[in-house]
């Protein structure tokens, strides 16, 4: 039971968005120039680092759905978001992505923990200032929306199926796009 | 020292701002929404949310300018003081302290927040807008603070521009920035 009365039948952020869409616009806009805008990370790795920030913080429906993201993004290799999400330092990932998860886990936990030693070995091993910066607010963005969707104690469903058809849409067309079915249904059934 | 080549003169978030106005935009509308727009909580009460979170964070630069803000909103700095020390003994309102309870628990982890918290804000008088709006805050702030530490930003300890600062947000809003130009840095300390 979620703790307002949210829309019915609408999941995780979903419900939270549609009862508040002038706070939903900037959230999806700001979702989407981090997730899928122009950036020297690829979809796939910005998803995973959402996808372990989500993790880290326990939020059952964001790190289902960004897993099934980064998995559409990654050839369909679901055991490597797995394994992601269990300990990334064993995963089949580059050693750059590796420093910028280190860098997102400290990030999850309170920005101060972050050193300069951190930010110097992910610098050896490639990461751009940008992809830095991309890095901290992508962990710092997903702080918001997992509590977001925890606070209001949103609906999170078990069924992984359903995350796998929604990040099938998403991974196609993106967060502003697939949130204007429910934003405009919304606004829509408000304004009759 | 910010971690990456941040502009210099910009203090906290003005300097991730100026760095990347493409993910400004929609941070400063949230903010502007959630902190400044009519319709909720007043934006004093919503200043002091923000204001209570960032300081359960830490974060010298957002605790100082929203303190600022919600300081210029309300004619009165003791009542952040005590809101930062000790909300429950503030000269508040019932309500705003069922909401700041929730406020604090969101800024730990939402999963904290019970139906019982949700109760005791409805019987002030809270509305679901209102509970909507404080989940929210708390929330954005836990991003607002995160971003402006994990990039090592420059916060300086200087009760004026913060004085200014707060009374730009009070005034205008998020939508424009508040720190336009560079500021003068002290020099470093020996």
């Amino acid at each position: 039971m979620s703790h307002i009365a949210l829309p019915p039948d609408l999941p995780g952020i979903r419900g939270a968005m549609a009862f508040r869409p002038e706070t939903a616009r900037p959230l999806n806009a700001l979702v989407e120039i981090l997730l899928t805008g122009p950036s020297t990370l690829s979809r796939g790795e910005r998803e995973l680092i959402a996808t372990f920030v989500s993790s880290r913080n326990c939020t059952h429906y964001c790190h289902s759905i960004h897993g099934a993201i980064a998995a559409a993004h990654l050839g369909g290799d679901e055991a490597l978001v797995k394994q992601v999400k269990t300990d990334f330092t064993q995963a089949a990932i580059g050693p750059k992505l590796k420093a910028l998860l280190a860098i997102a886990g400290k990030v999850q936990q309170d920005g101060k923990l972050v050193t300069a030693e951190d930010v110097r070995t992910a610098r050896v091993l490639g990461a751009t200032d940008l992809e830095i910066h991309d890095t901290v607010l992508i962990a710092a963005a997903f702080c918001m929306y997992n509590r977001y969707v925890d606070g209001l104690g949103t609906d999170q469903p078990d069924d992984e199926a359903l995350y796998r058809e929604r990040a099938r849409r998403v991974a196609r067309d993106g967060y502003v796009t697939v949130s204007e079915e429910y934003l405009g249904n919304h606004a829509h059934a408000a304004a009759h | 020292m910010p971690h990456i080549n941040l502009p210099e003169g910009f203090p906290g978030i003005s300097a991730g701002f100026t760095y990347r106005p493409e993910t400004a935009k929609p941070m400063r509308e949230l903010a502007h929404i959630l902190l400044h727009e009519p319709g909720s909580l007043t934006p004093g009460e919503r200043e002091l949310i923000a204001t209570y979170v960032s300081s359960r964070n830490n974060c010298h630069f957002c605790q100082s300018s929203h303190g600022a803000a919600a300081a210029c909103h309300l004619g009165d700095a003791t009542v952040i003081m005590q809101v930062k020390a000790d909300f429950l003994t503030a000269p508040i309102s019932e309500k705003l302290k069922a909401l700041l309870a929730i406020a604090g628990k969101v800024q730990q982890d939402g999963k904290l927040v019970t139906a019982a918290d949700v109760e005791a804000a409805r019987k002030q008088g809270a509305t679901d807008l209102e509970i909507h709006d404080t989940v929210l805050i708390a929330a954005a702030f836990c991003m607002f603070n995160r971003y402006v530490d994990g990039l090592g930003t420059w916060q300086p300890d200087n009760p004026d521009l913060y004085a200014k600062m707060g009374r730009h947000l009070a005034d205008e809003g998020y939508k424009e920035p508040s720190i336009k130009h560079p500021v003068e840095q002290p020099a470093p300390a020996m």
